[in-house]
């Protein structure tokens, strides 16, 4: 219980005290799996809507490796992303290993199968509902997709909430591709791993409270200018 | 209807991504240092590096993982130089041709850690072999790292010298974590069990909660510390120079001070051993 307690001071106490290593290793985390989102949103919208709206054969077997990619194990793609990039890997030579930019790279690909399976399911639905009208406009295939995608934008704002809740909170594929680096590479859950590691459990736990208030304060922005817009779309 | 999403979507997304980016400065690429979880975890790592950059101005970045995979990222190129424990996996690297020398840089003690109660008696054991056999006797919980790193080897090698080849023979109270030293002693913490450990990590390690070192003498316990420069004719892209003005520093005068002075809790976890303090003696 004493641990509990001292988690609660020491995560007060990390957050009111500014001190710069934790605010780097915050800035790090956030720096790191929201570039991974935009990313895997730029992949993922499209790549969802054209599964969604188009015909081609093995059209089932994309959506049946999206929806599984959605639970693709960290650890298993850091393993993959590490081998590119290791000197003796394919990718060697751009000597990512151990920098941001690796970690960017593994966060995205655990991102964007979850982006693009919801973008999928999103749009097929509201084609199911505004299909019949879209094609009585004669609307291009562009411009149908476009339509689509802005009006779903209050369900894919929640889909881009579930790509960052994964990417902020995976440990596995950052430690691997990162190195945990002290002023470098160290995110948050690598730094609560090491603090575990060292046994200072409270220390450990403090973290983990701090990212957490981190990913509320994130949902709780998101969906206070959700409820705006959708309050002022309603009155207009 | 595509200018609203613009508006919405793409634009805040796009100049969010090119900010995060900017804010990535590029520099001299910082010299690469593998090294193990007991030099990180006794706090010894950072603020040597921090002395050894106000001296030759080079940053140094250390990536933490067990002696055996450190030596495999060192074979792949990805280090300038490793600084691990386990003589002969590092003999095997150097006439493998993957390093240029081996240069020993300090010593701790490796430690049997257990229950203060010590119901095996490892306390008043004659060897740190026997103090291994005892608790294979009583079939006492021991929890061992099982990873590969130079810590497991040596405790391995130790129940060798005994004649106990638990890991193989899977006897019920042998438990391998396949982690890290930190989770391995918090393991040995909570179940009150024996286990395997070395003087850096455990003096820097707070959740100790019964265990307590109960044998540390003679000479099977003693762990040597050695850098390695990666070799450059092998991997082309090394730092070589910044890697041995690595070795020089730590080996050398200052280094070897700053690992003497070096205390946690009033205890000094490594003794310096390199070229320098040699001379001294």
């Amino acid at each position: 219980m004493d641990t509990f307690v001292t988690a609660f001071a020491e995560a007060g106490a990390l957050l009111v005290s500014f001190d710069l290593g934790f605010l780097s290793i915050v800035g790090l985390s956030m720096r790191i799996s929201l570039t991974a989102v935009v990313l895997a949103c730029l992949i993922g919208f499209p790549l969802g809507a054209i599964v969604a709206l188009t015909h081609f054969p093995g059209r089932g077997a994309v959506t049946l490796l999206l929806n599984t990619f959605m639970g693709l194990p960290p650890v298993v793609v850091g393993l993959i992303v590490f081998l590119l990039l290791s000197r003796a890997g394919p990718l060697g030579v751009l000597g990512l290993l151990f920098t941001p930019a690796a970690m960017i790279i593994a966060q995205t690909i655990l991102v964007t199968p979850i982006i693009a399976a919801l973008t999928r399911q999103i749009t097929s639905d509201l084609w199911i509902e505004y299909g019949e009208h879209l094609r009585s406009l004669n609307a291009s295939p562009l411009g149908t997709v476009v339509t689509l995608i802005a009006d779903a934008r209050y369900s894919l704002a929640t889909v881009v909430l579930a790509g960052f809740g994964r990417a902020i909170a995976e440990v596995g594929a950052v430690m691997i591709v990162g190195g945990n680096i002290d002023h470098a590479t160290r995110v948050m859950t690598t730094a609560i791993a090491l603090e575990t590691s060292k046994g200072n459990l409270s220390t450990a736990l403090g973290l983990g409270i701090v990212l957490m208030a981190l990913a509320l304060a994130a949902n709780a922005a998101v969906q206070l200018i959700n409820s705006r817009a959708q309050r002022r779309a309603a009155l207009a | 209807m595509v200018k609203r999403l613009l508006r919405t979507v793409l634009i805040p997304a796009v100049s969010v991504a090119l900010f995060l980016q900017a804010a990535e400065v590029k520099s001299d690429r910082p010299l690469m240092l593998g090294t193990t979880t007991s030099v990180e975890n006794s706090g010894l790592l950072y603020p040597l590096l921090v002395a050894f950059r106000a001296d030759t101005g080079i940053e140094v970045r250390t990536v933490v993982r067990g002696t055996g995979a450190i030596l495999q990222l060192g074979r792949s190129g990805d280090f300038d130089a490793v600084l691990v424990h386990h003589p002969s996996a590092e003999n095997t690297f150097l006439t493998s041709g993957n390093g240029l020398a081996r240069h020993p840089v300090m010593t701790s003690r490796f430690l049997i850690v257990g229950p203060t109660a010590d119901p095996a008696q490892v306390r008043s054991a004659s060897d740190a072999a026997t103090a291994l056999a005892r608790i294979a006797t009583g079939s006492f919980d021991f929890i061992s790292r099982g990873d590969e790193s130079g810590t497991n080897a040596a405790e391995r090698a130790l129940w060798a010298r005994a004649g106990i080849y638990p890991w193989s023979t899977r006897d019920g109270w042998y438990h391998e974590n396949g982690s890290g030293m930190g989770a391995t002693l918090n393991m040995a913490s909570v179940l009150s069990a024996y286990s395997f450990t070395e003087s850096g990590s455990w003096t820097n390690f707070a959740n100790r909660g019964d265990l307590a070192i109960l044998f540390s003498r003679g000479p099977y316990l003693a762990n040597p510390y050695a850098i390695i420069p990666i070799n450059p004719a092998r991997h082309p892209h090394v730092s070589a120079r910044s890697a041995a003005r690595l070795v020089d520093w730590l080996t050398g005068p200052a280094g070897q001070a700053f690992i003497a002075n070096f205390q946690v809790n009033g205890t000094p976890p490594f003794a310096p051993a390199g070229k320098t303090h040699r001379e001294r003696n």
